[in-house]
């Protein structure tokens, strides 16, 4: 068990570091320089720059060494928790990440409080009975959600709910303080995209479970159905959606960037776009870094957890 | 009258699948009497599982009963509510299932899946339930309840498996303990443990037992009486004597026909297959099921129904489904022997001398770098084969007869010794460095029928591709003309060249298997157990076919099995290897008889063999084979040996023993003893 | 009619019918510039064809109805592709009546979909919508399943080094969250079709990789692998004549979800602005253009139409995925 965390902790240090230098290496190039150069001093300006100039702003800013002397340069500043500063915002990267994260985070609390019951539900009674009537329509409404791209979904549920029936707004950047209703869409948005894959592998599992030859053997030994299901059937159909749903954590955070940017949410999505966009150059290895970290570590746990839940593993 | 435990009548099952109704079960009928014993018995698709699964009122979801009844204790299971049902699946009728480890909850402990028996139906307490169940657990002779109680199942052997399931079963008592190929998964000497346990079950606890098998030698040592089954319906009945010494069906002779009994010989009297192949349930003829495979076939009285069960005689059990039974002469000699020359070995083609194989494992320790541990695969296998000669090589599973086909098909290397063909070393030569000539000299049959054919390729493609391959034939005709000889060699059509693998049944995909291997002219095949998964009756066929393309070849042929009764019949000499090392070699009339290794002994004690008139002395192996990755020290079977010499046996490896020319033993117990062993056999006259 | 479409369904054939139809379109939309004056005729090969293949799928599919719904929608939106240029529309990029609502009639001009903020005909840029989107969303799961094939082959086939080192690059692409690595690669080559295809390739050829080298692993130890190893072939006609004709039921299953994952994916990505460019019509860059302006009810059509078509096609993916997969369990 140990052996397995302590060889995937280094597997991410690894990946991270590996992430890191390609990042680094890819903005090193002159285009990305000029870019920075441009988002600062203004096109007008950087066109009118003679090359000495440039040479001399490019020294002034640091940007003149070798990549890999930079990347030694801010990777001790990472160790010191120093991520550098926004070019865009001129804001330290360290507080504008954390306080993007914070608001996704709130985002991503109530899309897994929702999704996790709502699919776990469905697709355990769908699976419970393969083929009946209840599976096709949990399954059918699944592959329908699913289907819809979150832009789609985002696009029906505000022209349905905020600008039909007006209940809520159909803009979250939540200009003038922090207000939930806000946060109905983007949550709804998410749930209605993920709660259907989820509902279908639970179903799927299930439905597997179902089958096998040792739910056979626990009716057959005649225990009543409810303890069959409860005891026999749902620890063995649960353990691959588990997985599953925390591996939804990878993909949240490339969800919640179309859904951030559409509704306007100050989140981290929007953070790692609006660098992209500009050429933030810090902000956007600070945002990758972050999100390969937490995509690392839900793999992580997953592994982790997937062991734990099954004996036949942990044991093996 | 004492009312029967369980009574079915004109049981009739169907399956609802895309093409319709298909039975499943036809007409079936079944009386069974406190503390009987009765035997259900057919070859795959014949609906033995069937008929248990619906006695337990478990159809599935597309299955159901479509006519007759199924009275238990008198009353009609139909009629009943589920909850009914409930109460009396596990506690009144309890099954034992084909394969012990997917019967078991992986992610829950032994003992709670043991103690909610009781717990449920009578009600008892979970203090008192885990006191029943580890009592169980010692009356089913499983050694260590305390540790088995808190494992997990895939933490136990497949044997021990099997005794928590049968402990599960007898937990509350049942009435009728339903048991379906029990054994089938399991190794023949942990086999025979578990066989000799269901006998003394029925013997003290008055259990009524339903035995499924399709091995006529289970049904004969565990029943008192039987059923034989054929594509959906019983084809006869009756006590086990009746049956087995005096059959009235066509198809129950046919079987028995096609298994090898001691008394067989592939020279003098070779076994006679079954012709044609069991008919699809939607696809089956109008009047007897078995009519287009039978040789007493006559029209206008086969080929129409009704057809009911027939007693043999008024008011005899015996009862058979023929219109024609009276009429068949079944004194005559039935077995159209036709007695061939035994074939004489020629020189030696392939020798092998102290053949090691060892792999490393890395297994997961606790910490970052794990142990690394060493399988003694094959531990210096020495022997030789002749021309024309078939050597079988025997043993259980872990006994390193694998490895060994792979080491000289060049898929590993040796890890030390010599694998001489011809004047070449294959021990280290990979197949990718061996010459087209080399390759096609030694070829190799597979186990699985359903594996050995690239489903993707048709049947034609893929012969044509070794002709091509070993350079028999070039030109596209001449390929085409070898590859329609090697489909008339091996007895199929000219046209299922075009035919893709799914289209063709088990018995068919291992003869175009055959024909693969025999397409470059091999010198030397190796043949993996290649009917261990096909039906008896298409075995028989099988055998005769591969072994009339040896005789006819003078092909020397290595066959790996577990069966000892194939084996005696249609090997020269065998090889008995235990846990990589070999244990006996010698000619086949010196395996089977005196002196025996102790291995070779039990061996042959626990293979069921269908004959009445054979005695077996009672030997019973304790435990299970221990793992290849961790054997035991000094002779590998000492844990199991019952003639254990501690000191010696578990310290020191044994001394190989020659007692004739070729027939060595390699054992520690003194020659006198060995020389003084009684056979396992005998024949008692008729 | 079955013995008419019989000769065309040996593999071979189908592959040649669905030449026909994507060479054209594929010309058309990525080319299309260069062609000139021939350019109206290239598509005109591709109608036949889409239509021959439209039946077939729906004759051998006939036992699925999910199967069926999906290959529809999907040969659908094939069947405008190529037919929209000979359509009675009007040039989807002509401003015509700003904020024309649905059913309103300008300049003689019945707007069956109403007109963007432009004034340019919905329906015309909904219809044209489909084809980039098309073209450069199979393009792109094509390419990444070529690579993640042969990836995915020799990782698991050969084993050892090659499939470490194989492994580990992919897991290092799959670390990204999917999003992130698209903004990133964009970002770096700039927006455009061809882009869209490197940067799709590279991430969805790993986890193609990781499923192919999964099917490899299993049947790497089926004893007809082992027959061909023990007649000495070569590993690489293993591979390619021995695994992959047997990988093809998942492989298919798996690709047809992609396709819907790609579309997304380019749709997203257009309206993020990192994807197909200004001002051919696309449904990302319909929404992307008038996601600002028509946050009214009565204007919302600019933003449904799109949203609706996109999820259309994708649905109609992920059915016939479902259908097939439904199918070759029966079997």
């Amino acid at each position: 068990m140990l052996k397995l965390i302590a060889s995937r902790l280094l597997q991410m240090l690894l990946i991270m570091v590996v992430v890191s230098l390609l990042l680094f290496l890819i903005f090193d190039s002159d285009k990305f320089k000029k870019q920075i150069a441009v988002a600062e001093l203004g096109g007008f300006a950087v066109s009118a720059l003679s090359e000495q100039d440039y040479e001399a702003w490019l020294e002034k800013k640091g940007l003149n060494v070798a990549f890999y002397e930079r990347y030694a340069k801010w990777a001790s500043g990472v160790a010191h928790g120093n991520l550098g500063r926004s070019f865009e915002k001129n804001e330290p990267v360290l507080s504008l990440v954390a306080e993007r994260l914070t608001n996704t985070g709130i985002l991503a609390f109530w899309v897994f409080a929702l999704m996790i019951p709502l699919s776990l539900g469905l697709g355990i009674v769908a699976g419970m009975k393969e083929g009946s009537k209840r599976d096709r329509v949990v399954s059918f409404v699944a592959v329908f959600t699913t289907s819809l791209p979150e832009i789609a979904t985002a696009i029906i549920v505000t022209v349905v709910f905020a600008l039909g029936l007006r209940w809520v707004p159909a803009n979250s950047s939540m200009v003038n303080g922090w207000d939930w209703r806000q946060l109905v869409l983007p949550v709804m948005t998410l749930v209605l995209y993920d709660f259907g894959y989820v509902a279908r592998m639970t179903r799927a599992s299930m439905a597997e479970v179902m089958t096998s030859q040792y739910i056979r053997t626990a009716v057959l030994k005649g225990l009543p159905y409810r303890r069959v299901i409860m005891r026999h059937a749902l620890r063995n159909a649960l353990i691959a959606p588990f997985t599953i749903i925390v591996l939804q954590l990878n993909w949240l955070l490339s969800g919640v960037v179309v859904v951030e940017v559409f509704f306007q949410y100050a989140g981290f999505g929007k953070l790692l776009l609006d660098a992209a966009l500009f050429g933030d150059v810090y902000v956007i290895q600070a945002a990758t870094l972050v999100a390969v970290c937490v995509a690392v570590v839900s793999q992580i746990i997953s592994d982790v957890g997937y062991t734990l839940l099954n004996p036949r593993i942990r044991f093996g | 009258m004492e009312i029967p435990v369980l009574e079915c009548r004109n049981l009739s099952i169907s399956y609802y699948t895309r093409q319709g109704e298909v039975p499943a079960v036809v007409d079936f009928n079944l009386r069974l009497m406190p503390g009987e014993a009765h035997g259900i018995v057919g070859e795959s698709g014949c609906g033995k599982s069937t008929v248990a699964l619906a006695i337990m009122n478990y159809m599935g979801r597309n299955g159901a009963i479509v006519g007759g009844e199924i009275l238990f204790e008198g009353r009609d299971m139909r009629t009943m509510s589920a909850e009914e049902l409930r109460q009396i699946r596990g506690a009144k009728i309890a099954m034992v299932y084909q394969e012990p480890m997917a019967s078991l909850n992986p992610s829950m402990k032994i003992a709670e899946q043991l103690a909610e028996v009781p717990m449920y139906h009578e009600g008892i307490g979970e203090a008192e339930a885990l006191r029943r169940a580890e009592k169980m657990l010692v009356q089913v002779r499983l050694p260590d309840p305390q540790r088995i109680m808190n494992s997990y199942p895939h933490q136990i052997s497949g044997g021990q498996q099997q005794r928590v399931v049968i402990a599960m079963a007898l937990l509350s008592n049942p009435r009728l303990l339903l048991l379906d190929e029990p054994t089938t998964a399991l190794d023949v000497t942990v086999e025979a443990g578990i066989v000799d346990l269901i006998k003394e079950i029925a013997r003290t606890t008055g259990t009524s037992l339903i035995y499924i098998s399709h091995n006529l030698g289970l049904i004969l040592e565990t029943c008192t009486r039987l059923t034989v089954m054929y594509s959906g319906e019983a084809v006869e009945s009756g006590d086990i004597h009746a049956v087995f010494d005096e059959m009235r069906h066509p198809y129950t002779r046919g079987l028995f026909n096609s298994i090898p009994l001691p008394g067989a010989d592939k020279n003098s009297r070779p076994l006679v297959a079954i012709r044609g192949q069991l008919p699809l349930p939607h696809a089956r003829p109008a009047g007897c099921y078995f009519a287009p495979r039978c040789d007493h076939f006559a029209a206008g009285v086969c080929d129409h129904r009704p057809l009911p069960m027939r007693a043999v005689a008024e008011g005899a059990s015996h009862a058979v489904r023929c219109a024609r039974f009276a009429e068949i002469d079944w004194a005559a000699a039935t077995l159209p022997h036709t007695p061939r020359e035994k074939v004489l070995a020629g020189e030696l083609v392939l020798s092998v001398e102290e053949l090691t194989k060892h792999y490393t494992v890395e297994s997961s320790g606790a910490f970052l770098v794990g142990a690394r541990r060493t399988v003694k695969a094959n531990e210096q296998i020495s022997f030789a084969a002749r021309e024309a000669e078939t050597v079988a090589i025997v043993g259980e599973s872990g006994c390193g007869k694998s490895t060994f086909a792979k080491v000289l098909m060049g898929l590993e290397d040796a890890t030390s010794g010599r694998v001489q063909l011809g004047d070449l070393d294959l021990a280290n030569l990979p197949v990718q460095s061996r010459n087209e000539r080399t390759i096609a000299r030694l070829q190799m049959i597979f186990q699985n029928p359903f594996d050995t054919l690239n489903p993707s390729h048709t049947v034609g493609a893929q012969i044509s591709r070794v002709i091509r391959k070993f350079g028999v034939e070039r030109d596209p005709e001449k390929v085409e003309a070898r590859l329609n000889q090697l489909l008339d060699i091996i007895k199929l059509p000219r046209e299922f060249a075009h035919r893709r693998p799914r289209q063709l049944s088990g018995g068919q995909k291992q003869r175009i298997g055959i024909a693969r291997a025999f397409a470059g002219d091999p010198k030397v095949v190796i043949a993996d157990e290649p009917v261990s998964a096909l039906d008896v009756s298409v075995q028989a066929a099988v055998t005769g076919l591969l072994m009339d393309i040896q005789r006819d070849n003078r092909t020397t042929l290595l066959f790996i099995s577990h069966d000892l009764s194939v084996v005696r019949y249609l090997a020269d000499r065998v090889v008995v290897m235990y846990l990589g090392r070999i244990m006996e070699k010698g000619s086949t009339e010196e395996i089977f008889a005196p002196p025996y290794h102790p291995y070779t002994e039990a061996l042959l004690a626990a293979v069921p063999i269908a004959d009445t008139s054979v005695r077996k002395r009672r030997i019973v192996l304790s435990g299970e084979i221990p793992s290849p990755s961790n054997p035991p020290k000094g002779c590998p079977f000492n844990t199991r040996c019952l003639y254990m010499m501690a000191g010696t046996c578990d310290a020191i490896p044994p001394p190989q023993r020659e007692f004739a020319a070729g027939h060595v033993i390699a054992c520690h117990l003194p020659r006198e003893t060995l020389l003084a062993m009684e056979p396992v056999i005998s024949i008692a006259p008729a | 009619m079955a013995g008419f479409l019989a000769p065309f369904r040996q593999p071979r054939r189908i592959v040649g019918v669905m030449l026909l139809m994507w060479v054209p379109l594929t010309l058309y939309v990525m080319f299309g510039d260069g062609l000139g004056g021939a350019r109206f005729y290239v598509l005109m090969p591709a109608i036949p064809a889409t239509l021959l293949l439209y039946v077939l799928a729906i004759t051998s599919w006939r036992e699925s109805p999910v199967a069926l719904i999906g290959a529809t929608l999907v040969f659908f939106w094939l069947l405008v592709a190529v037919l929209v240029p000979y359509l009675p529309l009007v040039d989807p990029n002509k401003p015509m009546a700003p904020f024309a609502v649905i059913g309103a009639v300008r300049n003689d001009h019945l707007f069956v979909l109403g007109a963007d903020f432009k004034g340019r005909d919905m329906l015309a840029r909904t219809l044209w919508g489909c084809q980039r989107v098309l073209v450069w969303g199979v393009s792109a799961t094509m390419v990444a399943y070529v690579v993640g094939c042969l990836l995915g082959l020799i990782a698991g086939y050969l084993s050892g080094w090659w499939d470490q080192g194989i492994s580990f690059v992919s897991n290092v692409l799959l670390s990204f969250p999917v999003m992130v690595l698209f903004i990133l690669i964009l970002n770096y080559l700039g927006p455009s079709g061809f882009n869209i295809v490197i940067a799709v390739t590279f991430a969805s050829a790993p986890a193609i990789m990781r499923i192919v080298r999964g099917i490899t692993l299993d049947m790497k130890s089926r004893d007809y692998i082992y027959a061909a190893q023990t007649r000495g072939e070569h590993p690489l006609r293993i591979m390619v004549f021995e695994l992959l004709p047997n990988a093809r039921g998942p492989i298919i299953v798996d690709a047809c979800l992609r396709l819907g994952y790609t579309t997304v994916a380019i749709t997203t990505l257009t309206f993020l602005g990192l994807g197909l460019q200004p001002p051919d019509p696309d449904w990302g860059l319909m929404i992307k253009e008038s996601a600002k302006v028509a946050m009214l009810f009565k204007f919302s059509y600019m933003l449904l139409a799109p949203a609706l078509c996109v999820s259309s096609l994708v649905l109609g993916f992920n059915l016939m995925a479902d259908g097939l997969r439904e199918m070759s369990l029966r079997d």
